[in-house]
């Protein structure tokens, strides 16, 4: 009961220091800005805490934040040893192949426009199926081990990786491309000097998309078959034995892979795209 | 319509790749076969058996096609072997969850654009959440709820509705948000209570980013119904289909369910984008 209680009364002061702090003069400084949405989580976590306490919730439906962060850190080494599995092999080599070989495709189909009114509307056409469904078809076709999740991933970062990068190498201006027509610029100079770089904000859209799709598609295809290692894996032979605190730490394991996989692409982005009305001020 | 013999080309160039492949990649067992019996085979017998495999690597289209057909039309839709009846299964699911993802996915952006303290802190975890594989806990979700007594439609609908949910939240939010100031400032001037705003200019200023999030929603939710028949151990739905496939090697079972799975995609978005435009159109902001 104390526990119910507690969370109660923790859950009203934190509300009320957020909407004090939301309202007042000082909710544009970037200090207020990252503690309200810090108080709120801490408040999901002391809440949850406390419910599952309070209300005795049974460990096999529902475990306690400290229970899982207890788990995370006696068991550092099978997380480590799946996050190398599915986040290095699987997703991170399926990532560079998938969005390394669609860029380059569509430079090849650059120079004709018949293809690229093809293919633009068959790529987008294809980027809202679940592709993640070719999973089984590529545990056939190239094993248990990493190489079929990265062929997955592969599978379905391709076509919107592709679709961005035509629309972004159709992002120059007309005046643009006529002014290194002026230079006498080759097709090639153009391509790195001007197109190339005016496309970098669609190639990074895409590049972003893809980090989220890349951790889906390795997970989920591990839910097919997999070697004895690997998120997916642990987490689906966990939740069949009722070990939800180790659930829930493969699933902060891949919250944090993902929002870094994210994060670190954006950093990339706010580098090589500094000159964009997106990056600026 | 000028796009009709491009896509028509590049779609013909698809099927005839995969003929390619599945020549190539079923040839093996052709020629595994023919030494075994200790028998030549020329290259166009080879081809012709590529095409009609039992269980091959890779199915020929026409397999596909005729697999298809076979447990569409063919079989009664009540059958356990009907696609109709495991795509109705995922459908159904898929579109239960979207409609609770949509429905609670906008009136969150409807409390995120009116209270500030909602929108500074709900709002980081709505964006950040699309940067992490959400979709893991589908799993956990099914064997939780099913050890608590409920099983079948719901579990999977919770799965797409989460899935559906946090694509229209920030969609909505930004659609909401898209009312440059000067209109704004016209509804004050015109004396306009809050409401009165959100109905007569918010809402309907928002409808593009609805939509837009809407497709990406419900094809989220698709997967999710999907993904979520997995742990179930394969009794009835599209991704029971595949995942049953996948144990007993039946790659034609497979690519049918696949390819029932990319139809319904297809079939769904589309309804979505012909809302879409009639919607627009009537408001008159169509393109």
């Amino acid at each position: 009961m104390s526990w119910l209680l507690f969370s109660a009364v923790f859950w009203v002061a934190a509300l009320w220091v957020n909407i004090r702090l939301a309202n007042s003069a000082y909710h544009e400084t970037r200090a207020v800005r990252l503690a309200v949405p810090t108080i709120f989580g801490i408040t999901v976590l002391v809440v949850w805490e406390g419910l599952v306490r309070g209300l005795q919730v049974p460990p096999v439906i529902l475990p306690p934040p400290s229970a899982v962060a207890a788990k995370f850190a006696t068991s550092l080494p099978i997380l480590w040893e799946d996050f190398v599995q599915t986040f290095v092999k699987g997703a991170l080599s399926g990532y560079v192949l998938g969005c390394g070989s669609a860029v380059l495709v569509a430079i090849a189909i650059d120079r004709s426009e018949f293809l690229q009114r093809g293919l633009l509307p068959v790529g987008n056409f294809i980027a809202a199926l679940p592709i993640i469904g070719t999973a089984p078809i590529m545990v056939m076709w190239f094993g248990f081990d990493w190489q079929s999740k990265a062929a997955v991933v592969v599978a379905m970062v391709f076509f919107p990786m592709l679709v961005n990068t035509v629309q972004g190498l159709a992002a120059s201006e007309a005046m643009q491309r006529d002014l290194m027509k002026t230079y006498s610029a080759s097709y090639w100079q153009t391509l790195l000097k001007l197109r190339l770089p005016a496309a970098m904000p669609f190639i990074f859209n895409g590049l972003k998309i893809s980090t989220t799709l890349a951790l889906i598609g390795a997970i989920v295809a591990e839910f097919f078959g997999s070697p004895i290692r690997g998120m997916g894996f642990r987490i689906s032979t966990e939740v069949g034995r009722l070990a939800l605190d180790m659930v829930w730490a493969e699933i902060a394991v891949a919250a944090i892979a993902g929002s870094v996989f994210y994060g670190a692409v954006a950093l990339v982005e706010r580098g090589v795209t500094f000159w964009h009305p997106s990056q600026r001020g | 319509m000028k796009s009709v013999l491009p896509i028509l080309t590049v779609v013909a160039a698809i099927i005839a790749l995969w003929y390619g492949a599945a020549v190539w990649l079923n040839s093996k067992w052709v020629y595994d076969q023919a030494a075994r019996a200790g028998v030549e085979v020329s290259f166009t017998e080879v081809v012709k058996q590529t095409m009609n495999q039992e269980r091959p690597k890779l199915p020929a289209p026409h397999q596909v096609a005729a697999e298809l057909w076979k447990t569409t039309v063919e079989k009664k839709i009540t059958s356990k072997r009907s696609l109709v009846f495991h795509g109705w299964i995922t459908l159904s699911a898929t579109l239960l969850g979207f409609a609770i993802g949509t429905g609670l996915g906008i009136l969150l952006a409807v409390g995120i654009v009116h209270n500030r303290a909602m929108e500074m802190s709900v709002m980081p975890w709505a964006i950040a959440s699309q940067t992490i594989p959400i979709i893991a806990i589908a799993p956990m979700i099914i064997v939780v709820l099913n050890s608590v007594g409920i099983q079948g439609l719901l579990p999977k609908a919770i799965i797409s509705a989460y899935l559906s949910f946090f694509p229209v939240v920030v969609g909505m939010v930004k659609g909401l948000r898209s009312p440059q100031v000067m209109l704004l400032d016209q509804m004050k001037t015109w004396n306009a209570s809050r409401a009165q705003i959100f109905w007569k200019l918010r809402l309907p200023a928002s409808m593009p980013y609805l939509f837009a999030s809407l497709k990406v929603g419900i094809a989220a939710s698709l997967v999710g119904a999907i993904v979520g028949e997995l742990p179930t151990g394969a009794i009835r739905g599209l991704g029971a289909r595949l995942l049953s496939g996948s144990y007993y090697g039946q790659t034609v079972q497979i690519w049918a369910a696949l390819m029932a799975a990319a139809i319904l995609a297809a079939a769904l978005v589309g309804i979505v984008g012909l809302i879409q435009r009639i919607t627009l159109r009537r408001m008159g902001m169509a393109q």
